[in-house]
């Protein structure tokens, strides 16, 4: 059984996440938009580990950059860095039931989130509202469903 | 797939993780420091923008759609109401144009008295804002027009009623604009009334302006207009920033906490002006006094 969706179903999921990333919204509804780009990322890289890398998510971190107006390279090395972490721990993580996945999940979010800080602290130093850390939470709470959406566009047979 | 290549997949060879993150953290961390440093990668984004920013305008789409359904359903007797509203106000600005050449060229001959260079004459564009999100804690809204347009970072943008900020940075397609109430920026402005001079810094709300660095004893009143000072060169002197808002003068505190409030509708427009104004003051020889035309009257638009 092959299990493997095209490259473009891949692609087409990424370019949805980056759009979901940059859509207005009403105040308080930004400032706790996940990180759809990282979430679909880190799915690809539990269920794809031989066709998703590190290098995947290092061009989709610097196109995130872009995207968004950052310094270029921060959410490139946020993203492999996590990716990284996924791959050397996918055969684990696959066993895990979905609570302890989504507690692995938020501790990916939260070490993405951390380095940002860190790098926006190091260009300008400056207060950071207790929201800075709320996509972190939404974050996680969506990962169930980015998690059934994506397994259902792997599954099914339009993009092969 | 056949089986075969399903298994070299498995066992794929090539750089360990270990090395792909080493070198992924390696270009990323030479990225950041070099963009910290220099506009040298500028080149590099703009050719990454040709990939991102198709998808601005797909995200922004659906509110042009929307603006554009509205305007298609709206009845005739709103257009009409509109149309008037907007004809009257043509007049009475029309009206207060009427003096305004005279005006400036009363104000050349009067500067050139003093023999005072200055500045005159600016251009503007019109920039529609992409209705996207890009950072949640930074006020920066998109425009447009890019350089493809000619438009540079720290150009001054501003709509009917003020100034709303700054171009912070400019891609080939779009332009990314700092607004004046981002917590990072700073404009100088100076009092209409009096002309005291101080700095507006953005307060990260919307709607509100902070003047920390004013002393205890400035003269400075609720409702008092700002407007730029021309100081530090961005901003073109004499445009309305904000206005300032009720304290509390009584108690004999130092004046920290003064706001004012924006002039320019800072979240709800959809048009901006991006201006170009003259690099060079307008150097005012005397052979040019008796003349009736500005000099850079033809720069106008």
């Amino acid at each position: 059984m092959n299990n493997f969706p095209g490259k473009g179903g891949i692609i087409f999921t990424l370019v949805l996440a980056m759009c979901l990333r940059i859509v207005p919204l009403p105040n308080e509804l930004a400032a706790i938009n996940p990180d759809w780009v990282l979430l679909a990322l880190i799915y690809w890289t539990l269920a794809i580990p031989e066709r998703v890398g590190i290098f995947h998510a290092w061009a989709f971190g610097l196109l995130v950059d872009v995207l968004t107006g950052r310094l270029l390279g921060q959410y490139a090395l946020a993203y492999s860095l996590v990716i990284y972490l996924c791959l050397s721990l996918h055969r684990r993580l696959r066993q895990f039931p979905l609570p302890q996945q989504g507690l692995f999940i938020f501790f990916c979010l939260l070490l993405s989130q951390l380095l940002l800080f860190v790098i926006k602290n190091l260009q300008q130093p400056g207060e950071f509202p207790a929201s800075f850390w709320l996509p972190v939470f939404t974050g996680t709470f969506c990962w169930p469903l980015v998690y059934t959406v994506l397994r259902f566009i792997r599954r099914s047979r339009i993009f092969r | 797939m056949p089986r075969d290549i399903a298994i070299k997949l498995l066992f794929a060879t090539g750089p360990s993780i270990n090395t792909r993150l080493l070198v992924a953290v390696i270009a990323s961390v030479a990225l950041l420091s070099t963009d910290h440093q220099n506009p040298r990668l500028d080149d590099v984004r703009s050719a990454l923008s040709f990939l991102t920013d198709p998808l601005k305008y797909l995200v922004g789409f659906p509110s042009v759609l929307l603006d554009q359904a509205s305007d298609a359903v709206s009845s005739y007797s709103t257009l009409r109401a509109e149309n008037e509203k907007l004809r009257d106000e043509q007049t009475i600005n029309k009206t207060r144009l009427l003096k305004f050449d005279s005006l400036e060229k009363e104000n050349i001959r009067l500067r050139a008295l003093l023999e005072n260079s200055f500045k005159l004459g600016e251009q503007v564009l019109i920039a529609e804002l992409v209705s996207i999100n890009m950072a949640p804690f930074e006020h920066i809204v998109v425009v447009n027009k890019g350089t493809r347009f000619g438009v540079y970072p720290q150009q001054p943008v501003l709509d009917a009623n003020g100034v709303v900020g700054q171009v912070f940075r400019a891609l080939p397609f779009t332009a990314e604009i700092m607004l004046i109430t981002d917590p990072s920026h700073a404009i100088p402005v100076q009092v209409n009334r009096n002309g005291l001079l101080t700095i507006a810094v953005g307060s990260g709300k919307h709607n509100q302006l902070n003047l920390p660095y004013l002393p205890a004893n400035a003269d400075i009143k609720p409702g008092d207009l700002l407007i730029t000072s021309g100081l530090g060169g961005t901003f073109p002197a004499g445009y309305p920033v904000a206005v300032v808002d009720e304290f509390d003068a009584a108690g004999s505190k130092s004046f920290v906490g003064i706001t004012a409030t924006p002039k320019a509708l800072l979240d709800r427009n959809r048009e901006l002006l991006i201006v170009w104004g003259n690099k060079e003051p307008v150097q005012l020889l005397k052979n040019q006094i008796p003349d009736s035309k500005p000099p850079t009257s033809d720069k106008n638009e």
